[in-house]
């Protein structure tokens, strides 16, 4: 596993200042990696404020992302340390879920829903559309770093379709001159 | 001061009601006009949003849907008074998409603030919980299974048994989950609910806990709801400090935790097994079962997993007793089902109407045909691993035995309607496009049988060998029908299949020919 910060993920058994201090591994403070990259400081500290439970692996993961704007790799053994669960766990859970990032997306992330009511609408259409006009795939993001499109299945606005996410906006009956509009508005809001 | 509302469904705000209410509000300010904007639920006709309610000594008059621009002639015609004007609807309860339904669960989603807890006292509110404080546990489950009510989410499973059985077993610790990952495409009855009486899943949590014994609950809600989680949140804070949630309940010495979990966009975390995992901060891999989950379900404790749908149901069956509930429906489908028309539809949105309706019925006399005008083809119920069925069908009535013997299921209630240029092939092929997306790997039929399913299905529309590929792919339907492990791979066939038995055309498409195909093109 890379690890971009440069720190040595595994630091057990050297202090919080790199001096070495006798091993308790019984203490979950000592385990902890000497966090150095403002994401790795993040992470620490939004497991912390969650009182290192397991069991709010997600929740942890959904606020780094939203702090951050992706789970970097450096922070998955600081997470497990913190947690006191395995690194391939917490690989595990990031790798599981679509939501959860690894590398940094647009300014803006649209999710264009792809599921069946919205397909009954003409979904398919928007999404070349709006990977023609933004000059990205689905799953992408465009050249000047403004716009990542995803593809998600069912955004819970079906008789509205088709559906679009934007941050926690939602748009409903988003057709190609809509999108275009959406898009424009979200130009201007950046601009301002 | 004259009451204006403005909904805060987040599918009003995907039309622009957050705009409209700030028009409302300034040209309010600058005509001098004295009044309060409630920003209540969604009534639920979803065609006409946003719907601008007005409060009038007649009752409320709705007009819809409203754009921000047609704010300032509104208030020319006098929509403060009632008048009419082009986008007026008369008084919302007379509105036909709205008086003929049968409002059980949704009786108060769009009339009230979500947020008030004395509009939610005033309407009935905390009626059930409260009668349910003085019962004993059994009778409360005895109530439920009086009612009849089966599991919304689909499965159709009866509540009251299920209740039973972790009544019935020692455990220190209960838990009561719901599952609010709604993930079915055309369906959205969970999300108006949260978003528009979060108070009502909460006194259906509560009720689930007292009956059982529970003194923890979890939502899982999907993240692609972010509006419903906001709602769900503050309303558990707001029912923890006015001490309907928290360790002693209305003096009652009865204690209930209510936490929220966000989901993290993974469609198999609806499946109750996969949700537990991830509510424990897992993987969303699907157990194995036995052991069900009411013995050893959340972190290995006994646990109550209902939809947001069932469990929203039981204030009302607490408050106004099972019997009430239980006469409403047909056969063994009992009470109430919200049902979503959705897709290319006219009009649509959500009708809450006792079982025995029809998809006709629901397509036409509330739909009002499809949005492009077009004929109807297929309707997609149930979710994506439901049955596509053709207009000949459309007139089975809404029964989960009924839609058992027509190769379909009722599931959550969501309908998706297609016009005659939809391509049933394609349809199919998304199908197990989507399983193999969406799959959480653990067992081969659904994770290889979706990858070649896909494969097969693209060399029946390039007509490769096609008698043989449909011949293959119907037994390898047979394969995930009986050989998954959860209903994800389990009902993946069902759209395919419906879609090959009810639309054979659409697989039959080109020639014969591979070679006159290929040169026609």
């Amino acid at each position: 596993m890379r690890n971009i910060s440069g720190v040595d993920g595994d630091s057990q058994g050297s202090g919080i200042m790199g001096k070495k201090t006798p091993r308790r591994p019984l203490d979950i403070i000592d385990q902890q990696p000497a966090a150095s990259s403002p994401a790795e400081i993040a992470a620490l500290a939004t497991c912390a404020r969650h009182g290192n439970k397991p069991d709010e692996l997600l929740e942890i993961l959904h606020e780094l992302q939203e702090h951050v704007g992706y789970v970097p790799e450096a922070t998955l053994p600081v997470i497990a340390k913190a947690l006191n669960i395995s690194r391939a766990e917490v690989h595990g859970v990031v790798t599981f879920y679509h939501d959860f990032r690894r590398e940094p997306a647009g300014r803006h992330v649209i999710k264009i829903c792809r599921a069946e009511a919205c397909q009954s609408m003409g979904t398919e259409h928007l999404c070349q559309h709006a990977e023609q006009t933004l000059g990205t795939k689905l799953g992408g993001t465009s050249a000047d770093g403004a716009y990542t499109i995803e593809a998600v299945y069912c955004l819970g606005n079906c008789a509205l379709s088709p559906a679009i996410l934007i941050g926690d906006r939602l748009f409903g009956k988003v057709d190609p001159i809509r999108f275009d509009s959406i898009v424009a508005g979200l130009n201007k809001e950046a601009a301002e | 001061m004259i009451t204006v509302y403005v909904p805060r469904d987040a599918a009003a705000l995907s039309v622009g009601a957050d705009d409209v209410a700030a028009a409302i509000a300034s040209q309010a300010k600058a005509a001098k006009k004295d009044i309060r904007i409630v920003r209540n639920g969604s009534r639920g006709m979803l065609f006409l949003e946003p719907l601008v309610e007005v409060d009038t000594p007649n009752g409320r008059v709705a007009y819809g849907p409203v754009a921000a621009g047609d704010v300032a002639d509104l208030f020319s015609a006098g929509f403060l008074d009632g008048k009419a004007h082009k986008l007026g609807h008369g008084l919302t309860e007379k509105i036909p998409y709205f008086a003929k339904q049968e409002r059980l669960t949704f009786a108060r989603c769009g009339i009230t603030d979500p947020l008030s807890i004395e509009d939610y006292r005033t309407h009935g509110g905390f009626d059930g919980l409260t009668k349910a404080l003085s019962m004993k546990g059994s009778e409360i489950v005895e109530e439920v299974t009086t009612s009849g009510l089966r599991g919304r989410g689909g499965a159709g499973f009866p509540t009251g048994i299920k209740w039973k059985t972790v009544h019935d077993i020692k455990g220190e610790q209960k838990y009561i989950a719901c599952n609010a990952d709604e993930g079915d495409s055309g369906t959205f009855a969970d999300r108006m609910l949260m978003e528009g009486d979060p108070f009502c899943l909460i006194e259906g949590m509560t009720i689930a806990a007292v009956a059982v014994g529970a003194t923890k609950g979890y939502i899982y809600i999907r993240s692609e709801y972010p509006h419903a989680v906001k709602v769900m949140r503050e309303a558990i804070e707001i029912a923890r400090q006015t001490h309907w949630l928290g360790d002693d309940i209305q003096g009652s010495g009865k204690a209930f935790e209510l936490y929220v979990r966000m989901g993290a966009g993974a469609y198999i975390c609806g499946e109750e097994t996969s949700m537990l995992e991830s509510i424990e901060g897992k993987r969303g891999i699907v157990r194995f079962k036995p052991p069900i989950p009411a013995i050893e379900g959340l972190f290995g404790k006994p646990t109550i997993i209902n939809n947001v749908m069932s469990l929203a149901a039981v204030p009302i069956i607490l408050a106004k007793g099972g019997a009430f509930y239980r006469d409403y429906g047909v056969g063994r489908s009992r009470g109430t089902l919200a049902f979503q028309i959705a897709g290319n539809i006219k009009q649509g949105g959500l009708v809450e109407k006792a079982f025995g309706v029809t998809t006709r019925e629901l397509i036409e006399d509330w739909g009002g045909g499809t949005a492009t005008g077009r004929p109807v083809r297929a309707v997609q119920i149930g979710g994506p691993l439901g049955a596509y069925l053709p207009p000949a069908k459309f007139d089975v009535p809404m029964d989960y035995e009924e839609f058992a013997k027509a190769d379909a299921m009722v599931g959550h209630g969501g309908l998706v309607v297609f016009d005659d240029t939809v391509d049933m092939a394609k349809q199919a092929r998304f199908a197990m496009e989507f399983c193999a997306i969406e799959s959480c790997g653990k067992c081969t039929p659904c994770r290889i049988g979706s990858m070649r399913g896909v494969e097969v299905i693209d060399k029946i529309i390039a007509n490769d060998n096609r008698d043989m590929n449909l011949t293959l792919l119907e037994d390898l339907c047979v394969t995930m029908t009986d050989g998954s492990l959860c209903a994800m791979g389990g009902l993946t066939p069902m759209p395919v299949m419906s879609a090959v038995r009810n639309f054979p055309e659409d697989f039959h498409k080109q020639t014969a020919n591979k070679f006159i195909a290929d040169a026609a093109e």
